[in-house]
């Protein structure tokens, strides 16, 4: 028997009541949608979108006769995302009937794996901010079908159902109440998002449905029995799971605090307030009367097979942060940041090729994450290439440009999409390293101001204005170490 | 295990079947009846056998994943009482 309960929250994540502390108990099951072509159980495609019911076969309307043939990429997909969370492969696993009544399910039931998941116990770590990295332990990974979608407001008596989502293939993986507050439970979705993305097994994207969760919430006194749980059901961002998690447990801690006791019950969370609201209490909770699918076999798998997906497995968040901590000697949060994206590290290393690793990440985390997110843009529309970004990144490394001129620089290839030399060059941005051109501008600069000389060696702090002075006067191209270096000697300070 | 009426009424509620009143009773003895019948089962002794998961013993065929159907939505929506602009339309259904 697996102990369910091994963390005891930190003294800073306590929520403190009007009766003493509490400590909220958090676990999560996460549906992932398999990357595929087609369907769980039939030849129809998986995409996203599409007219309405124009992804669905026979199978998935559930028309008489009609038989399921599993998708050998959607379950390749699932034991490469249990190696992926370091959890065990089951060869022998099976698919069992979830009997529920809905019209955007026409079998009328749901093919899922109930006893026996084709992944078992597994562990991941989770980086939180602030804090020392948690253990997250994964229950299991079983695959099922996704159901079809409901649309209640295009008329007032009716329900209209497009069954294209109707069997497309579900990871749900399931997690042990090992979370201990709402930043780290954020921190567990993003850092599974970043795993399924890393290993192509799910594309993470939140917006269109692909990942969700459903988030367990109780709370207790610190480290006492765990307290009943409610469910909410279908949170669809890393932030929305936060204020799901804050607002259930102060809701729940009120009720204990004034004497009354907890429900088990499912609630759903409304984004719009951030509160969550009973959807159905465990009295009327649905008898899903789960039994073996008599139209499937179990599902077994070769151990040869397991072991050539397990070859095939990319480098996963955690060894390509450990990479480019010991590697290029950025510091974990960077690594981290960078790391936890396939997509951002591709395109780090690629600048960082050749080239100051240091001074690359700053540009890419700092300047262009932040430009791309004024822009609402994501990295693979990038105005600016990595290629280009490298570019510039040498020019500064190499003297050519100063990091100041290196920023308008920027602010033109976000603009113009051109390549840094080429800006650099009709712009005659070259930064001036020759000591005489730079001489010769402070000595102007000196008997234009012959009153402030004295002034300077008096007070240091003027010092600043003449570096200001200089530069100015060379239109900011001024190497400024040099600047520095000859203002010391000339003003003899 | 016996089935009482009210075990007939929740299994025919979660199945959506409209069960008479005046059938449960009679409905409860026929289950009983079957129930009866397959509990001769247990006469067997099973023991060290392993539970038997199908009645073949071949392993789970898969398919490649290949878009091979779907485009069809006339098709799919042949039977259907009422649709609408190729959704299937149905009698609203809000929790």
């Amino acid at each position: 028997m697996t102990a369910l309960d091994v963390r005891t929250a930190r003294k800073d994540q306590l929520i403190e009541g009007a009766t003493g502390p509490w400590e909220v108990v958090i676990g999560m099951e996460v549906h992932a949608q398999v990357l595929s072509q087609s369907k769980l159980f039939s030849g129809a495609s998986a995409a996203y979108g599409g007219a309405p019911n124009a992804h669905v076969s026979l199978v998935d309307a559930a028309m008489p006769g009609m038989l399921p043939v599993i998708n050998r990429k959607c379950v390749e997909q699932a034991v490469r995302t249990g190696l992926g969370l370091n959890a065990q492969i089951n060869l022998f696993s099976r698919f069992d009937r979830k009997n529920y009544f809905y019209p955007d399910l026409p079998q009328g039931y749901q093919i899922s794996q109930y006893k026996e998941p084709i992944v078992g116990e597994g562990e991941i770590e989770v980086e939180v901010e602030g804090a020392d990295p948690i253990i997250v332990r994964i229950e299991r990974i079983h695959l099922e079908q996704d159901a079809g979608k409901s649309i209640h407001d295009l008329s007032p008596t009716e329900t209209f159902v497009d069954l294209n989502r109707a069997g497309v293939a579900l990871m749900e993986i399931v997690s042990r109440p090992d979370i201990r507050s709402a930043k780290e439970a954020a921190a567990y979705l993003t850092k599974l998002r970043a795993i399924v993305r890393a290993l192509g097994t799910c594309d993470g994207n939140m917006d269109e449905g692909s990942m969700r969760a459903d988030v367990n919430v109780s709370v207790r006194r610190p480290g006492e029995e765990f307290g009943t749980r409610c469910e909410i059901k279908n949170v669809n961002s890393m932030r929305f799971v936060a204020q799901a998690v804050e607002y259930e447990a102060r809701r729940q801690i009120a009720i204990l605090e004034e004497g009354g006791t907890i429900r088990q019950e499912t609630r759903l969370f409304n984004a719009t307030t951030g509160e969550t609201r009973a959807l159905r209490s465990k009295e009327d909770a649905p008898d899903y009367r789960y039994f073996p699918d008599p139209d499937l076999l179990p599902l077994v798998l070769d151990p040869a097979w397991v072991e050539a997906i397990r070859a095939t497995l990319p480098e996963l968040p955690d060894a390509k942060k450990k990479r480019f901590v010991e590697g290029y000697g950025l510091s974990a949060y960077d690594a981290g940041v960078l790391a936890g994206d396939a997509e951002a590290a591709a395109y780090y290393e690629e600048v960082a090729k050749g080239r100051d690793p240091k001074l690359a990440a700053n540009w890419v985390t700092q300047e262009l994450f932040g430009a791309l997110n004024k822009l609402g843009r994501d990295l693979k529309d990038s105005p600016i290439s990595a290629a280009q970004l490298g570019g510039l990144v040498a020019l500064i490394s190499d003297g050519t440009i100063s990091g100041k001129i290196a920023k308008d620089v920027f602010a033109k290839m976000l603009e113009t999409g051109e390549d840094p030399d080429v800006i650099v060059k009709r712009e005659g941005l070259v930064q001036i390293s020759d000591v005489g051109a730079i001489e010769a501008a402070i000595d102007a600069l000196i008997a234009a101001n012959a009153d402030k000389v004295a002034e300077v060696r008096e007070k240091p702090k003027a010092f600043g204005w003449w570096v200001g002075q200089a530069m100015k006067a060379t239109g900011g191209k001024a190497n400024p170490a040099l600047v520095n270096e000859v203002l010391k000697k000339k003003l003899g300070v | 295990m016996a089935i009482d009426e009210n075990t007939v009424r929740r299994v025919a509620h979660l199945a959506r079947l409209a069960l008479p009143e005046e059938r449960v009773a009679p409905m409860a003895a026929e289950l009983n009846g079957i129930l009866a019948w397959i509990e001769q089962l247990g006469e067997v002794d099973v023991e060290g056998v392993e539970p038997m998961t199908s009645a073949v013993a071949v392993a789970l065929p898969m398919r490649d994943d290949v878009v091979t159907d779907g485009g069809a939505p006339v098709r799919v929506l042949a039977n259907a009482p009422k649709s609408e602009d190729g959704f299937f339309v149905v009698p609203k259904v809000v929790e």
